[in-house]
């Protein structure tokens, strides 16, 4: 039982040692590290499927029983993170055979993108606090190397923001975890979620949930702790940078639902209502920062942000169509949003720059480009019948039902706004000419372009299954929501499961 | 004991905070690794400090015979100290490396990947 739990962890990090041992060869390691992301994939699968069929896994690893032991732990959001983890690091890897070059490759890419999916994974599957500190910390050391690999000044700039804003954000979580052990003993989540709901001072509880919100907003980059993610995300390579705007943030998100449904739940009318503000500000202020760049990149990035808040919206609705909206649009929005990333990094091989200003005749030069570019580009501002489509329509229904008129109208107002911007980046990049007046043609050095469109299909073919059949996928996430709004079943799974 | 390194750690925050105010670089590196210690010190106090008694089994008992100090908290700060050590190394490498490529460690001056005039007229 344990062993299902326990190779989502082991896969990435057994690819990352073998590609490490094949840095010298940059084709082997390529293939092996897209090998490993498609076995990652299968017991990812095979993770879901269990989770699915019996309910929550949960193991101790070590042989002590909990909440002593460290727990893994699955429940239905965590295996629906774990296998969108798998498909994320398959697209990437497989867009990787045709970016990374042989020096990157020496420089250790392909091992540190591995790490970097084995941290993700751990995050999403372990039940223990502080474990959750160290998951976080092989994810971001790894992050940090892949920022600033090659060295260019730009990625210099960048990660020095990148990795200042998120050591402090460490710092604030380690003084949580501190915190919340002296008063309650224990750091397994399980195990908090009944010591935390009978703690006599529930004002005291609170205190340290705050401090937990700041440290996980950070890392999800929420209005006004999100800087660092613009700062940065546009200056590393196009497949780091897709592999960060799909699982980084995310992390936070899910770390955020997971406090905030399993541990603190004792005052909602304090935390949720932050929350709900959070969400509001972080929509506006990401989609009105992303109208003002004319960078292929940062328009993308500030538009995580605004993403983030829809996620961040239905937690703090905290009603179970809400956090099926919420569990829904994490789905939808990696997919998507990898994706554009990705486009981006075609554009630029075609054009040679970035910059709206200076690019153009995409859509002449490649006709199939520009239509892959419309899938996540009309799903992420919520085209009907994509996956975004459904995210939002469900969202904006919870807010209704719940009657947040004011927050629906902003929902509704700042998808309106995501049009904008698409639109901007397709009217610049794709519909008009070049203004130097040459045609858009990939240089014939260097590696391949096919992996690249193959890796922009896959994900856009998952986003059309999403949005054309929702139905099963709803259906999971909602499960998901059910389990995390009675969380009796994933405090039975872990306290009750003894090897 | 506990009220003092209450106060060491306000303390230490407090230095940490005001150093991570400076627009130079290195004052704010030296300021986070100020407060990541006030975090580690904040663990440590957390778990009780039982002083001369360390946790120890005697030959033939399967658990300590009286009580004994916690030793977990020691054992989740000198993780968070390990990791602590290894993004310091690098953040200082980086700052190093910021001051050879951008020629500055002020944090207001570093405006590489976020240019002023982010349109160039076209």
């Amino acid at each position: 039982m344990s062993w299902i739990l326990a190779l989502p962890l082991l896969i990435p990090f057994v690819t990352a040692i073998a590609v490490f041992l094949l840095s010298n060869s940059p084709k082997m390691s390529a293939r092996v590290s897209l090998a490993g992301s498609l076995a990652g994939l299968v017991a990812a699968l095979f993770l879901f499927a269990e989770v699915a069929s019996t309910g929550v896994v949960a193991g101790q690893m070590g042989g002590w029983p909990a909440p002593f032991g460290i727990t893994l732990v699955a429940d239905m959001l965590s295996a629906i993170m774990v296998v969108i983890t798998a498909i994320t690091a398959v697209a990437v890897a497989l867009y990787a055979l045709g970016e990374i070059g042989a020096e990157q490759s020496r420089l250790g890419y392909h091992a540190l993108f591995q790490v970097l999916i084995g941290g993700v994974s751990g995050a999403f599957l372990t039940g223990d606090l502080f474990n959750l500190y160290v998951w976080f910390e092989v994810m971001l050391i790894s992050s940090f190397g892949l920022l600033i690999l090659g060295g260019r000044p730009e990625q210099i700039d960048g990660a020095v923001k990148y990795v200042a804003l998120n050591l402090v954000s460490t710092i604030l979580f380690l003084s949580g975890i501190g915190l919340l052990y002296g008063e309650t003993g224990t750091l397994n989540m399980a195990d908090l979620s009944r010591v935390v709901a009978e703690h006599p001072d529930q004002g005291m509880m609170t205190l340290i949930a705050l401090l937990f919100m700041i440290a996980f907003g950070v890392k999800s980059a929420v209005f006004p702790l999100f800087f660092w993610l613009p700062a940065s995300y546009h200056t590393p390579g196009f497949a780091v940078s897709a592999v960060f705007a799909g699982l980084l943030t995310k992390v936070g998100v899910y770390s955020l639902i997971r406090a905030f449904t399993l541990i603190f739940v004792s005052q909602p009318e304090v935390t949720h209502t932050i929350l709900l503000w959070v969400a509001g500000f972080t929509m506006v202020t990401g989609v009105l920062g992303a109208a003002a760049q004319s960078e292929f990149r940062r328009i993308l990035s500030f538009h995580i942000v605004s993403q983030i808040g829809y996620m961040v919206l239905g937690l703090a609705l905290f009603t179970p169509l809400a956090l099926v909206g919420s569990v829904f649009y994490l789905v939808h929005h990696i997919i998507v949003k990898a994706n554009l990333f990705l486009i981006s990094g075609i554009s630029q091989r075609m054009t040679g720059s970035g910059e709206l200003y200076r690019i153009g005749g995409l859509y002449a030069a490649a006709p199939l480009l520009a239509a892959l570019f419309l899938i996540p580009a009309f799903s992420l501002a919520g085209f009907p019948p994509l996956s975004g489509f459904w995210a939002k329509y469900v969202l904006v229904k919870a807010s209704l039902d719940a009657d947040a008129w004011i927050i629906a109208g902003v929902a509704l107002l700042v998808g309106l706004l995501t049009i904008y911007s698409m639109t901007k980046i397709w009217a610049e990049a794709f519909w008009k000419d070049d203004p130097s007046g040459r045609i858009p043609k990939a240089p014939q050095d260097g590696p391949p372009l096919w992996p690249c469109y193959a890796a922009v299909v896959f994900l856009a073919v998952l986003t059309i299954c999403v949005g054309l059949v929702p139905g099963p996928f709803l259906a999971f996430a909602e499960t998901a929501a059910t389990q995390l709004l009675s969380s009796d079943a994933y405090i039975n799974a872990v306290l009750g499961a003894q090897e | 004991m506990e009220p003092l390194l209450a106060i060491l750690v306000g303390a230490m925050t407090a230095a940490a905070i005001y150093l991570m105010l400076d627009r130079n670089l290195l004052r704010f590196l030296f300021g986070l690794i100020l407060i990541s210690n006030a975090a580690n010190l904040t663990i440590f106090a957390a778990g009780r400090l039982t002083p001369g008694k360390p946790p120890l089994v005697p030959e033939g008992a399967d658990a300590p015979l009286s009580l004994v100090a916690n030793a977990l908290p020691q054992a989740l700060v000198l993780t968070a100290i390990v990791i602590g050590f290894g993004l310091f190394a690098f953040a200082l490498v980086l700052a190093l490396r910021a001051y050879e490529a951008l020629g500055t460690l002020d944090t207001t001056e570093m405006r590489l990947a976020e240019p002023r005039e982010d349109r160039d007229a076209p």
